[in-house]
């Protein structure tokens, strides 16, 4: 369960968010929408500590995440899993050395085990016969799968993309989609910051709507798509949706 | 003049062109050592960190090399006895490897430098999320890369290196161009040693840099 309470993040003079509290219960699947620029990235980067809000707190199942508490805060890091738009596996990794990596520096497993659970990872997202290639003969379907099975060897509680389909060409976004729907299926926790209403619709929850660093609303994701409350979520919609 | 190409003769100089190699290698691996870690403390957050990175770049880039070479070999012992009390004979081998060494480190660290910036921010960023600790990150995956992308440039410090090398003549170690120097001397003739010499050297920093050619259409080729 993750509560971020009045959280406010600048860069510069620029306010990127402003005043955002947010809930999100063990086993729901929260879609961050917005128009470019709103502030979802930066949402989702301070969630995970990635960015350092400028005010405001984050509680982690019902406590306070505190970068200055250096050991609990990386305890509390290790629980989420982050994918970001551009995959970021490592180039100079195969598909198996990137997912067993942490397994072996940071969660203190044996090579055999960090093995073991790479490969069951790496065949969930059908990607176990790709496992000795580099990331740079992978397609960006295959690229954003291995990276989801990377952040799932580490047993996170909870998981945060961020745009993760918005790179791919379109007949990859469905197999990517598919592994994250397959993760919801099995009650993982997930805020996916996406473009696919889609996704957001039938397989997210929750949607989150934010505007120039603010949450304009916030509802049950049938009820959003089917009947926005606020003029400007409208808006956004009959912009996305093309009829 | 034909008998100074005696097998004898060639055999000396060829062991001086294996000490400047061997200069050359051990001082582009230990200023390897040393541009890492200054690299590193340049790109720290630590104000006094990057100050020790700054000045030990700006003094071995912005001082003559003999004199860099000269001050360890003449300047160095001085300090010693001052310090203990005792004399140190200086090596000139050992202290031209220093010497070479630590003038290349402040050449490579910026090198070194240059190539970690030039890594993609989400290797980082990914090394964050999945918790891997700073050494790790850099071993593992900030470094290989980095020197991926530097390897021209550091064949050429590696090239200049050789060539700089001979600077150690003037203090005595016996590399290549001391060896001519001394053949010139013996056979009052310095015209025929000089041109070994420079043949020698040619013939490693070419195939140098060809050997590196080489490698690097290899590692294009791996991603
Ligand atoms: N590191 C940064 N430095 C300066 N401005 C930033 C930085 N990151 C994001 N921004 C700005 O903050 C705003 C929100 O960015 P972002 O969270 O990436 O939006 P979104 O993901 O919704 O498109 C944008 O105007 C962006 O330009
Ligand atoms: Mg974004």
């Amino acid at each position: 369960m993750i509560k971020v309470e009045h959280l406010h993040k600048s860069f510069g003079e620029f306010k990127a968010l402003k005043d955002i509290s947010l809930e999100i219960r063990d086993g729901e699947i929260v879609s961050l929408i917005g128009p470019s620029g709103s502030g979802k990235s930066t949402l989702l980067r301070c969630i995970h500590g990635l960015e350092q809000a400028d005010s405001g707190t984050i509680y982690l199942d019902g406590e306070v995440m505190d970068p200055s508490n250096k050991e609990k805060y990386r305890e509390q890091r290790k629980k989420m899993g982050f994918v970001f738009q551009h995959f970021n596996l490592f180039n100079n990794k195969t598909v198996l050395e990137n997912c067993m990596l942490a397994q072996i520096t940071s969660a203190g497993r044996s090579e055999q085990e960090a093995y073991d659970i790479s490969m069951e990872y790496l065949t969930r997202v059908g990607m176990a016969d790709k496992a000795d290639s580099y990331p740079s003969r992978l397609s960006g379907g295959q690229k954003q799968r291995a990276a989801i099975a990377r952040a799932l060897c580490m047993n996170p509680e909870m998981m945060l993309f961020d745009e993760p389909t918005s790179a791919l060409d379109p007949e990859m976004i469905k197999e990517v989609l598919d592994v994250m729907k397959d993760l919801g299926r099995q009650g993982m926790t997930m805020i996916v910051v996406t473009h696919e209403m889609g996704f957001a619709r039938k397989v997210g929850s929750r949607v989150v709507f934010l505007e120039a660093g603010e949450i304009i609303e916030e509802n049950e994701s049938e009820a959003f798509f089917s009947n926005p409350a606020s003029e400007r979520a409208r808006d956004f919609l009959s912009k996305v949706f093309y009829d | 003049m034909a008998d100074i190409f005696t097998a004898d003769n060639l055999l000396f100089m060829l062991k001086g062109a294996g000490f400047s190699l061997l200069l050359a290698l051990g001082a582009v691996a230990i200023g390897c050592v040393l541009g890492i870690i200054f690299a590193v403390f340049k790109l720290s957050k630590n104000k006094i960190l990057n100050w020790l990175g700054n000045i030990y770049v700006e003094i071995f880039r912005g001082t003559p090399m003999l004199l860099q070479i000269l001050f360890f070999y003449l300047g160095v012992p001085v300090i010693y006895q001052r310090i203990t009390g005792t004399r140190m004979n200086a090596n000139p081998y050992i202290v031209g490897l220093i010497a070479l060494s630590f003038n290349s480190g402040a050449y490579q660290t910026e090198l070194i430098r240059s190539g970690i910036q030039g890594v993609d921010k989400g290797q980082w960023e990914a090394c964050e999320t999945l918790g891997i600790d700073y050494k790790t990150m850099m071993k593992e995956i900030i470094l290989p890369q980095a020197f991926k992308q530097i390897i021209p440039p550091l064949v050429s410090e590696f090239i200049m290196l050789i060539k700089d090398s001979s600077l150690i003549s003037n203090i005595g170690a016996l590399e290549l161009l001391y060896s001519a120097q001394v053949l010139g001397k013996k056979y009052y003739d310095y015209l025929d040693p000089l041109i070994i010499a420079a043949v020698m050297y040619l013939t490693m920093t070419v195939l140098i840099s060809w050997l590196s050619k080489k490698l690097e259409r290899r590692l294009a080729v791996s991603d």
